[in-house]
């Protein structure tokens, strides 16, 4: 989640329930003493109730940032002293083969897995829309992946996904089709975290497409339908392009997602084979807990966030989007 | 039923006759998002060789022996513990502290306030995986490294439960806290006696997510711990699955059994979780 526009434009104070003391009415200098000594204790109440939950954000949340950083400019095995080295883990970075390479499979997953996922989350939201006979149980089937855990996904799909044993392959030469290996495959291994993530995360696109449908609202369609407008023209006409901030948020949260892809493929392939699904939260992981890179791995984590950051940035402007009136 | 007596039966009797066309659609969409985890339910309930017969098919027996041996071969029960442990945990802290904090942030003036409340949103932007390296070391300095609460002071509370709590109270009337406070009641007072009974809808939102995103959180408990003892049930399944990499009904039984609890809650609860994913949008 981030930030949305309004609190960014909300800049008046908080409402409070009795108004601020140099409002009130000059009396006595008994009582704007006890007004100054009200906002006082006003101030230590506040200070007392955020303190427990801002320390713990600040200290798992915020100090880690920096700190994070800092680290990127060592050479540092999590156990021995650390070494300050400068840019030197940057450097490396730009050599690196394996970085490369786990950027361009971060890339290519996240091309094929928002727009598949986007396309797929609206074209069920819009079958979903209706009330019909049978549609909770229809909307339950669709929703379950949203709860079923990243691990269960993967170890779900490698049974589904065996080159010999499992169901789609089956089902593939039952219906006279080529079939595949899969998570065995160079080749194939991407493309095949793409379908079991497409799997693991349609219902939730459909679930955020569906509440927006249910927000347009009904007379404006009605209006339509007088007016000689078809039901799917007005699905085309008026109900897609108000979905347009819902997409708009969907793109953004499915793209930060997709840059920070591990579970799955923890759980697949691990990376393999040959280095053909390492991703780059993959490569991190890899570098800091199996070859003791830390501070490099930091730095890989520093470019990581940048370019996160800057695509929530990018979410952020184009919410405050005039034409919308600055709503999301 | 409130609907009209006049639109009620030609309605009724029109969906009677002719069932929607959309229904041609929408079975094959529920079958194939549903498949995954029906074919889950009927490996699990095979024997090994059912698995390795050419092309699969039903087993002709049901083996409830699976789930047993998941249960004896592992310490699959200590794992769902840990996990339950660790995620109510969570929720329960999550919802104490986001309530507090969410409160001052809306109603209290104290100087700092917005720079404070900017800098716990900031936080939201950044992915787990860049703050995971200092994290550990900081849990190590605690000396915590390995055990349950290492996997629970991270996630005491959460920016995004601050958040929503904070946009909750704002929604809120002052009348309803303007009688307490000519009574005399402290703040706390307030929160916990005449604004708990409204916040039904937003506590709610705030446990689900936590407990969602902590019982299915893996990458933290992969990196902080290595004992079995202290393992959450994830983490428990990718070990069982690195262990049993072949015997694909058992596996299976221990994913339906590591699911379990989410998708009974799931099921039971299905408008809370839909509601809460779809007005916040997290999963």
């Amino acid at each position: 989640m981030t930030v949305t526009s309004q609190d960014r434009r909300r800049r008046h104070r908080p409402p409070t329930i009795l108004p601020p003391a140099r409002r009130t009415t000059p009396g006595p200098s008994k009582w704007r003493g006890a007004a100054w000594s009200r906002r006082r204790s006003e101030a230590f109440t506040g200070y007392a109730m955020i303190a427990p939950g801002v320390l713990l954000i600040g200290v798992f949340g915020l100090i880690p940032v920096v700190w994070s950083l800092i680290i990127s400019f060592q050479a540092n095995d999590l156990q021995t002293p650390p070494q300050w080295v400068g840019t030197a883990n940057y450097h490396q970075l730009f050599q690196d083969p394996v970085f490369r390479a786990s950027i361009q499979h971060t890339l290519v997953y996240t091309a094929l897995f928002v727009p598949i996922t986007l396309m797929l989350s609206l074209l069920t939201a819009a079958a979903l829309n209706r009330r019909i006979r049978g549609i909770v149980l229809y909307r339950t089937a669709v929703f379950v992946p949203v709860v079923t855990s990243t691990i269960a996904t993967g170890v779900i799909f490698t049974w589904l996904m065996d080159p010999t044993y499992g169901l789609i392959n089956t089902a593939l030469s039952k219906l006279g089709l080529p079939t595949f290996q899969f998570f065995q495959s160079p080749d194939q291994a991407l493309y095949a975290v793409v379908i079991m993530t497409v799997w693991g995360w349609v219902g939730f696109g459909t679930l955020i497409f569906l509440a927006g449908l249910q927000g347009t609202p009904r007379d404006l369609i009605e209006a339509a339908q007088v007016d000689g407008c078809s039901r799917r023209g007005a699905f085309w006409r008026i109900e897609l392009p108000l979905l347009r901030p819902v997409t708009g948020f969907l793109v953004v949260w499915l793209t930060i997602n997709s840059l920070q892809l591990f579970d799955e493929v923890y759980a697949t392939t691990k990376g393999g084979p040959l280095h053909s699904t390492t991703v780059v939260v993959y490569y991190i992981y890899d570098q800091a807990f199996q070859f003791f890179k830390a501070g490099y791995a930091a730095a890989i984590a520093t470019v990581l966030f940048v370019v996160i950051a800057l695509i929530t940035l990018i979410q952020l402007r184009l919410t405050r989007d005039p034409a919308t009136g600055g709503e999301q | 039923m409130t609907t009209t007596p006049i639109a009620s039966p030609t309605s009724r009797g029109q969906r009677r006759r002719r069932p929607s066309a959309w229904h041609l659609v929408l079975i094959p969409t529920a079958i194939l998002m549903a498949a995954p985890l029906l074919w889950t339910l009927v490996t699990s309930l095979s024997s090994e060789a059912d698995t390795h017969r050419f092309p699969p098919r039903l087993p002709t027996s049901l083996h409830w022996g699976n789930f047993a041996q998941v249960w004896t071969s592992s310490p699959f029960a200590h794992w769902l513990l840990n996990s339950t442990v660790v995620s109510v945990s969570c929720v329960a802290s999550n919802l104490i502290l986001c309530t507090f904090a969410g409160y001052a942030f809306a109603r209290l003036q104290f100087p700092g306030s917005r720079v404070i409340f900017i800098a716990v949103l900031a936080t939201l932007m950044v992915p787990f995986q860049v703050v995971m390296i200092p994290t550990l070391v900081i849990v190590k300095d605690l000396h915590l490294v390995d055990t349950l609460p290492a996997l629970i002071v991270p996630n005491l509370a959460t920016p995004f439960g601050v958040y929503l709590l904070r946009q909750f109270f704002r929604t809120l009337p002052t009348e309803l806290e303007e009688a307490a406070i000519i009574d005399g009641a402290g703040r706390t007072r307030i929160v916990t006696r005449v604004l708990l009974p409204l916040m039904g809808p937003p506590l709610s939102t705030v446990a689900v997510l936590t407990f969602l995103s902590v019982w299915n959180d893996f990458l933290w408990p992969l990196v902080v711990t290595s004992s079995p003892n202290v393992m959450t049930v994830q983490l428990g399944l990718a070990t069982f699955q690195s262990a049993h990499h072949t015997d694909w009904p058992v596996l299976m039984a221990a994913t339906l059994i590591s699911q379990l609890p989410v998708l009974a809650l799931f099921i039971v609860g299905q408008r809370y979780f839909v509601r809460s994913i779809a007005t916040t949008g997290i999963k």
